[in-house]
C-alpha cells in the first residue's frame, strides 16, 4: 500500500502497537533546555534514571542572556538558578548539554540541526512547541509536555495517536522579495491558526522544493502556529548537501523518504506561490495576518461575527483603529532573531537590506547559535548591523519568548522575526508584527511596517 | 501521578476568549519559578491584576462565583501555542479540574490529560449553549463523569465526550503511564537491539 513520509516514519520506530491504535513509538533524537527542571524533578520524585543519556542533548536557549556568556555574571538570581540547575541536571545525568559558554550553544532548533544531530528519518521530540522545526531535515519531530519528556527520559519511548495528515502544496516559484516566513504566515492567514489541528503537514511544491534547508526550517517552525503537531520536507538533494560534513551528522539513506505517488492525505491545501508577498501580522494571533503592501482589515470586514469581535480586541490590544496602511504603523522597534529566523541566511538577508544606511529605531540582533554568529562575523555581517546603529548580540531565545530578562514595554510596538504575536509574548502590554528578516530590516529603517525592496 | 479522576461536580465558569493561548495561561516570566502554590497567582495573570497589581473586577474569574468554579468553559482552540505544562499546573492551582472547550491545542490536551486536568471536547454550538446558561446562571454546577463519558449541565441535558482510551483509563484508575510503559521494557529492548543489528 503507498505511504506517506510520516507513516514510513511512524511505521519503522513502532515499539508496541495496541488495539485503540495508540502506539508507543522509539525516541531517536531528544533535545531539552532550561525548562525541563519539572521533568528532572518527575524522575527524582521516582527515582528514575535517564535510560539513554547518549540520545538527550541539552541547549541553553530560553533563558540564555543576550547580553553575557557568563552564567555567573547574572544578575537575576531566578535566571542564574535555572540556568544553573539545567547544567547540573544535564551534568548528573551523563548528557551532553551544550552550555552558555560552549563554543555550540544556540537555539535547540537552530543548533541541533546545524550540528547535524537532527537527520532524514528520525523520530525527534524536545518540549517545545517549536520542534516542528525539525521536520525540515525530513524527521518527524514534535514538542512534547514536560511529563511527556520525564516519560522519553525514562523510557526512550513516547505513546502516540496517528495524527490526520495534511499535504500543503505551494505551487509554482516564490516572486523576488517574498521568503518562506510569508509563505508560513500566508499559509497560516488562509487556514487559520486551528487549519492544521492535532495534524501532521507535508510541505510540497515546487516553491518547497525551491527553498534551502534554512528556508525550510522556517516554514516547519511555524507549522505549530497553523496548529499542526509537526511539519516535514522530504529530503532531497539539497538536505543532504546542507548536511555534509556536520560535526554529529552520520550517513543517511534517504531513497524511501518520501510519500509514495499514490499516497493518501486526510486533507490537501493548495496555494499559488506566485502571488505570496511580504506578510505582516496586524493582530494576536499568527493568522491575523495580511500583505506588507496592503491595509489593516477593519472588524467589519471579518468574515463572521465570532471574528468581527475577536478582531476588535485584537486591534484595540494592538492601539489600531482598522483601515490603516501598514506603512503608516510606526515602530518603536525591532528584533531580528528566534527559532524562526536568525539563521546565517536570515541575517544576510537583513545585513543586506540595511547595508550602508541608518535605522530609525532600535533594532536587536541575536544569532541563532554561537557558531551562526562566528560565521556572521566572518562575513563581515556584525559591523554592517552595527555600522547601522543596531545592536549585535549572542544567541538564545531572547525576545521571542522574554524569558530571559529582554523585553518590549508596555504600548511599545515591535516588528519581529520570531513565530507569536500573542498578547504578552514580548512583554506585559507589548504590540509585535510578525516579519521576516528582510521586512524586519526594512521596517528599521524606515521606522514603520514596510517590505524591502526588490 | 495524578489522582484518579472519575466524577465531578462543580461550578463551572464561562470564558468568551478564542484561542486562549498558553502564554496568556502562564506568563512567561514565572516560569522559571519551581511548581508551588505560588501558581495560583501566576495563572491568568495578566488579565486577572492590573500592572499595578490590583485585582480587574471586570475579568469573570476574579468574581464570586466563578472565583470557586472547577470547571472553566472556554472557546475554541483553546491552550494553542507554547508546550508549557506549567499552563496546566496554574489552572490547577487556581482549581480547576476539567476545562470545556470545542477544540484544544494538542500538546495542551495532552499536557492536561496526563496531569488530571480533564479536558473536555463538546461542538462548537453545545459550548456557546452552555457558557450562555452560566452567564444567566451565576454559580450553576455541571457534572462530569468519565467513566460514562458525559457532561450533564444545570437543566440536566447530558452531552457524551470521547477520552482516549488509553489516557482515560489511567485517569480513572490513577495509575502511571511511566509505569505501564515499563511492563513493556522486552519490546523496548528488542527494539534496540534489532536497531544495533541493522
Amino acid at each position: 500500500m503507498p505511504r506517506t513520509l510520516f507513516t514510513k516514519i511512524w511505521d519503522a520506530h513502532v515499539v508496541h502497537r495496541r488495539e485503540d491504535g495508540l502506539c508507543l513509538l522509539y525516541v531517536d533524537r531528544h533535545y531539552f533546555h532550561e525548562g525541563s527542571f519539572h521533568a528532572f524533578n518527575m524522575l527524582r520524585a521516582r527515582g528514575l534514571k535517564v535510560r539513554r543519556p547518549d540520545l538527550s542533548f541539552g541547549f541553553g536557549d530560553h533563558y540564555a542572556p543576550t547580553r553575557a556568556r557568563s552564567t555567573g555574571a547574572i544578575a537575576d538570581p531566578e535566571i542564574r538558578g535555572i540556568i544553573e540547575t539545567f547544567e547540573r541536571n544535564a551534568k548528573e545525568a551523563g548528557i551532553r548539554a551544550f552550555e552558555l559558554a560552549d563554543p555550540l550553544q544556540g537555539i535547540v532548533h537552530v543548533a541541533g540541526p546545524e550540528l547535524g544531530l537532527t537527520l532524514p528519518g528520525m523520530i525527534l521530540v524536545c518540549g517545545d512547541s517549536h520542534t516542528s522545526s525539525h521536520g525540515a531535515l525530513g524527521a518527524l519531530a514534535f514538542g512534547i509536555g514536560a511529563s511527556e519528556v520525564a516519560h522519553v527520559f525514562a523510557t526512550q519511548t513516547i505513546w502516540q495517536t496517528m495524527p490526520r495528515q495534511i499535504r500543503v502544496t505551494f505551487a509554482g516559484t516564490l516572486p523576488a522579495g517574498a521568503t518562506a516566513k510569508d509563505m508560513a504566515l500566508a499559509l497560516i492567514a488562509r487556514i487559520g491558526t486551528g487549519g492544521a489541528l492535532g495534524g501532521a503537514i507535508e510541505f510540497a511544491g515546487e516553491a518547497v522544493r525551491g527553498l534551502s534547508v534554512e528556508g525550510r526550517l522556517t516554514l516547519c517552525n511555524m507549522a505549530i502556529e497553523a496548529g499542526a503537531r509537526t511539519g516535514m520536507v522530504a529530503p532531497d538533494a539539497v538536505t543532504m548537501e546542507w548536511l555534509r560534513g556536520r560535526p554529529f551528522a552520520k550517513p543517511v539513506d534517504i531513497s524511501d523518504l518520501h510519500s509514495d505517488p499514490d499516497a493518501r492525505f486526510n486533507t490537501e491545501v493548495s496555494l499559488d506561490a506566485t502571488h505570496i508577498s511580504p506578510m505582516a501580522t496586524w493582530g494576536t494571533s499568527p493568522e491575523e495576518a495580511v500583505p506588507l503592501h496592503g491595509h489593516v482589515p477593519k472588524p467589519e470586514e471579518a468574515p463572521d461575527a465570532a471574528r468581527r469581535a475577536t478582531w476588535a480586541a485584537s486591534l484595540d490590544y494592538m492601539g489600531l483603529k482598522g483601515g490603516e496602511r501598514l506603512a503608516d504603523v510606526r515602530l518603536d522597534r525591532v528584533f531580528l532573531g528566534s527559532c524562526t529566523n536568525s539563521r546565517i541566511e536570515d541575517l544576510r538577508e537583513a545585513a543586506a537590506v540595511v547595508k550602508g544606511k541608518r535605522i530609525a529605531v532600535p533594532m536587536l540582533v541575536s544569532p541563532g547559535s554561537s557558531s551562526v554568529k562566528r560565521a556572521a562575523e566572518a562575513e563581515g555581517l556584525d559591523r554592517i548591523f552595527t555600522e547601522a546603529g543596531a545592536s549585535w548580540e549572542e544567541s538564545g531565545c531572547s525576545l521571542c519568548v522574554s524569558m530571559n530578562g529582554d523585553s518590549v514595554g508596555e504600548g511599545e510596538r515591535c516588528a519581529s522575526t520570531s513565530n507569536r504575536n500573542f498578547r504578552g509574548r514580548q512583554g506585559r502590554g507589548a504590540r509585535t508584527h510578525l516579519v521576516s528578516p528582510a521586512s524586519a530590516a526594512a521596517s528599521a529603517l524606515a521606522g514603520r511596517l514596510v517590505a524591502a525592496e526588490v | 501521578m495524578p489522582e484518579p479522576f472519575t466524577r465531578l461536580t462543580a461550578i463551572a465558569a464561562p470564558l468568551e476568549m478564542a484561542n486562549v493561548d498558553t502564554d496568556q495561561i502562564m506568563p512567561a516570566r514565572f516560569m522559571r519559578r519551581p511548581r508551588d502554590e505560588r501558581y495560583a497567582q501566576y495563572g491568568f495573570h495578566d488579565l486577572r491584576f492590573t500592572p499595578e497589581g490590583m485585582v480587574r473586577e471586570d475579568f469573570i474569574l476574579n468574581r464570586p462565583p466563578f472565583d470557586r468554579a472547577g470547571i472553566l468553559v472556554a472557546g475554541r482552540n483553546f491552550g494553542v501555542g507554547s508546550s508549557r505544562e506549567a499552563a496546566v499546573y496554574a489552572l490547577q492551582a487556581l482549581g480547576f479540574r476539567c476545562v470545556v472547550a470545542d477544540s484544544f491545542g494538542d500538546i495542551f490536551f495532552n499536557n492536561s490529560l496526563k496531569n488530571g486536568l480533564l479536558p473536555v471536547r463538546l461542538p462548537e454550538a453545545e459550548c456557546t449553549a452552555l457558557r450562555t446558561t452560566l452567564h444567566a446562571n451565576p454559580g450553576a454546577q455541571v457534572t462530569v463523569d468519565l467513566a460514562a463519558q458525559t457532561l450533564t449541565t444545570p437543566d440536566g441535558t447530558a452531552h457524551t465526550f470521547t477520552i482516549p482510551p488509553f489516557a482515560r483509563d489511567c485517569l480513572l484508575r490513577g495509575l502511571d503511564e511511566i509505569g505501564f510503559t515499563f511492563t513493556l521494557l522486552p519490546e523496548i529492548e528488542a527494539f534496540e537491539s534489532a536497531r544495533a543489528a541493522g
